[in-house]
């Protein structure tokens, strides 16, 4: 049992454990102190200023998020001396801040300008010095957009960008009033390690860094008569679109998506589940035959263990950092694309459309599908696979553009030949789910049996831990996988990229003997994505994995091979798992790039 | 460029490969070199297997980590109020008139770089200049016109 310290804020006494912070302490008396630089998930910062308060016996203002609550402490959180300094404080930031507002994407949505509106900001008091500043904007990146312009240098984006992702793309250069956030040698996003996962857009609590947008390009195509628009939604969008929406977090929102999609004039309304059940298919079956050439070919060649492919954050992440591993990532490509290519083959072909009418377009939780989309390597449809990639925030404000009462809406479901999905798709949205999937389907194809857990829930691939293991024994095999009786599967899984990077230096040194590894790039992987509704906290991220358990839970089908979709797809047009066709569409190679 | 790499690769031999050999390495560099350049400290983060982005935020962040070429002698004029006040101006007027460059430019045959610098901590005896890590102090014009034409001579 911790220590208690107990502490006076605003004339109520408070007990709260030692080590924790006088914001922490006003949050529990639900006192509202204002943040800017401070971020739950990160390291204490301290730099902005504006959670000062005013401790009885000290003369200077003291930071509430970096001040440890001590035992008699007697703190005021309202005092004209506070809310003087708080307001010089935004002024200030707001000398050097383009505050052009109007015009800014995150317009209604930014953290510093409901911080001014609180404070009634009417008069600027200090100097305009943006006119002074030579402020750069780079819009190279088809994912991130960084506007130095509107940067306050809190450096949420820098903490997240080296505690949570090891990959410190962005760092402060310079100093005093010419510090700036910037990457190597002030290089584009596009040109540097940036694995484009969006963590820091998710994060920076002004317009500096937002994800490019593609709204103007959606509704062109969706109003011209002569396309065809196709659209898929990712699993985790459905359980956080309604957050953007007015609606509490761990909200289901799939039908209700479902039917909001079909009244912004989509033509066809589809499912990225459908491919993650795809995707199960063809790397269940990937990861039994690279067993298959390690355990009883004695090939010295085949690279194990395999990863998974579905996350392109972890990919740039393993090109930049671990190139000499890029043939252990699986082969398949993400269910993004492998639906993108499908859909200028397959179904265009089952539908009859010209496939250089269709424009595909997804809607996803993530800013680096938007650089993955545009990969050169995914054209395999003869055209780029996926026009436009949509966060799951861009769509939010396309439905608020189209007049759509959100709440209101009936549930409708998914159109058909490629919406079809089962309860194994619906959990690649949380850390472990693509694990736990696969390992639903791949045990029950080598044994003839359902995986050995309660309610095909495989507990120890779930839950926020940043890695965790799990094992299976597989015994009683069927005839065709006798190489396998007794063989002890070992997995791992690990989201966030820092963990990620724990993981691989395991495999690096040798000290692991995994076969099979998931990693997500985000915190709790695709239901914490970039492209997520803002904010993003702990707690948020544990209601939307319970909300995508539940919907799994919800499911008719629970297993990718029990899709009857995707049982029709490979009878009419893939043939089976790792046919050439399936090489030529699903699967492609990545490249190895510096580290700089 | 294989001599950045031996250059990089010993001093971080001599150094250390933790995040505190940071400083001493590029300072290296500096001394060797004279700036460091981008490959430079692409190199430096691949040798102590960190971020790129990290290395040239502290190249950047401190004054004598140069990220610009610079020539053989840096000359480093304080700027500061006192050397200022002390006729300042006027020995950088003289020393730009000798070398015929400006402040922020090396000469054509590289060996002189003129900058301005922050407070020397020699004010009691401005105005002062640095010429690599060797102060000058209490300048005027016959004595800098001096100084410069030594270097120039035992270039």
């Amino acid at each position: 049992m911790a220590n208690t310290v107990k502490l006076n804020i605003d004339g109520i006494d408070v007990s709260i454990d030692a080590g924790k912070t006088v914001l922490d302490a006003a949050k529990k008396l639900n006192i509202h102190i204002p943040t800017l630089c401070y971020h739950e998930d990160l390291c204490v910062a301290g730099n902005c200023r504006v959670c000062v308060v005013e401790q009885e016996g000290v003369k200077n203002l003291v930071a509430s998020c970096a001040m440890p609550a001590q035992d008699g402490m007697v703190i005021h959180t309202n005092t004209h001396k506070v809310r003087n300094a708080r307001r010089h404080v935004v002024e200030l930031l707001l000398s050097e801040h383009n505050a052009d507002c109007t015009k800014c994407y995150k317009n209604t949505r930014c953290e510093l300008q409901d911080l001014a509106g609180e404070m009634v900001i009417n008069e600027h008091m200090f100097l305009d010095l943006v006119p002074d500043k030579n402020y750069t904007i780079d819009m190279l990146s088809p994912a991130i957009i960084k506007d130095d312009s509107k940067c306050i240098r809190c450096q949420r984006c820098v903490r997240t960008c080296q505690e949570l992702q090891h990959v410190s793309a962005l760092g402060v250069a310079y100093k005093g009033e010419h510090m700036k956030i910037s990457t190597f040698f002030e290089h584009s996003m596009y040109d540097v390690v940036c694995t484009n996962c969006g963590q820091c857009v998710i994060r920076c609590p002004t317009g500096a860094l937002i994800e490019k947008n593609y709204l103007d390009d959606v509704w062109d195509a969706i109003y011209d008569e002569d396309k065809h628009v196709v659209v898929q939604t990712a699993p985790a969008t459905r359980i956080a679109l309604g957050e953007d929406l007015g609606m509490e977090a761990g909200s289901i929102v799939t039908g209700k998506m479902a039917a909001a999609l079909r009244r912004l004039g989509f033509d066809s309304v589809l499912d990225t589940d459908f491919t993650a059940d795809l995707t199960i298919m063809e790397e269940g079956t990937e990861l039994l035959t690279r067993l298959k050439r390690a355990l009883v070919d004695k090939d010295p060649t085949v690279k194990l263990p395999m990863t998974t492919s579905c996350s392109p954050g972890w990919i740039k992440f393993i090109e930049h950092m671990y190139p000499e591993y890029l043939e252990n990532v699986s082969t398949c490509k993400s269910p993004q694309q492998m639906f993108g290519a499908l859909a200028k083959t397959y179904y265009a072909q089952k539908k009859g459309i010209d496939p250089s009418k269709i424009v595909s377009v997804s809607i996803m939780p993530c800013t680096a599908k938007k650089f993955e989309a545009n990969r050169p390597e995914m054209r395999d449809s003869g055209f780029q696979d996926v026009d436009m990639g949509l966060t799951t925030r861009e769509l939010a404000v396309m439905i608020k553009q189209a007049g759509i009462n959100f709440k209101e809406l009936p549930d409708e479901k998914f159109d058909n030949l490629m919406g079809e999905s089962s309860g194994a798709g619906v959990i690649f949205g949380a850390t472990g789910g693509v694990m736990e999937a696969a390992l639903r389907t791949v045990y029950e194809i080598v044994t003839g049996r359902e995986v050995p857990f309660e309610n095909l829930k495989i507990t120890p691939v779930r839950g926020m831990e940043g890695v965790k293991e799990a094992a299976v024994k597989i015994e009683n095999v069927l005839p065709a996988w006798s190489f396998l009786e007794g063989v002890e599967l070992k997995t791992v899984v690990a989201h966030g990229l820092t963990n990620a990077d724990k993981v691989m230096q395991a495999v690096k040194n040798g000290t692991a003997d995994w076969h099979f590894i998931e990693i997500m790039a985000c915190p709790g992987g695709c239901l914490g994505g970039g492209g997520q509704p803002i904010p993003t906290t702990p707690e948020i991220r544990k209601k939307r994995a319970e909300a995508i358990y539940r919907e799994d839970e919800g499911m008719a089908i629970r297993k990718s091979h029990e899709n009857p979709e995707i049982q029709q797809i490979y009878k009419e047009f893939l043939g089976e798992p790792l046919s050439d066709k399936s090489h030529w569409l699903l699967h492609t190679h990545y490249n190895a790039r510096k580290r700089v | 460029m294989p001599e950045i790499k031996e250059l990089v690769k010993g001093l971080a031999d001599k150094h250390g490969r933790n995040r505190e050999s940071l400083l001493p390495i590029l300072q290296g560099i500096v001394t060797e070199e004279r700036f460091i350049s981008d490959v430079a400290m692409a190199e430096v983060a691949k040798e102590l297997d960190m971020s790129a982005a990290l290395v040239y935020g502290t190249a950047t962040f401190y004054s004598f980590l140069d990220t610009e070429p610079r020539g053989k002698y840096v000359i480093r004029l304080c700027k500061t109020i006192t050397c200022d006040m002390k006729g300042k101006k006027q020995i950088l007027k003289t020393i730009e008139d000798l070398l015929k460059i400006k402040v922020g430019e090396t000469s054509k045959d590289k060996n002189f770089t003129l900058l301005e610098t922050n407070c020397l901590g020699w004010c009691h005896k401005g105005p002062a200049m640095l010429i690599n890590d060797q102060v000058f102090t209490e300048l005027d014009e016959d004595k800098v016109t001096e100084i410069i034409d030594d270097y120039i001579r035992n270039i």
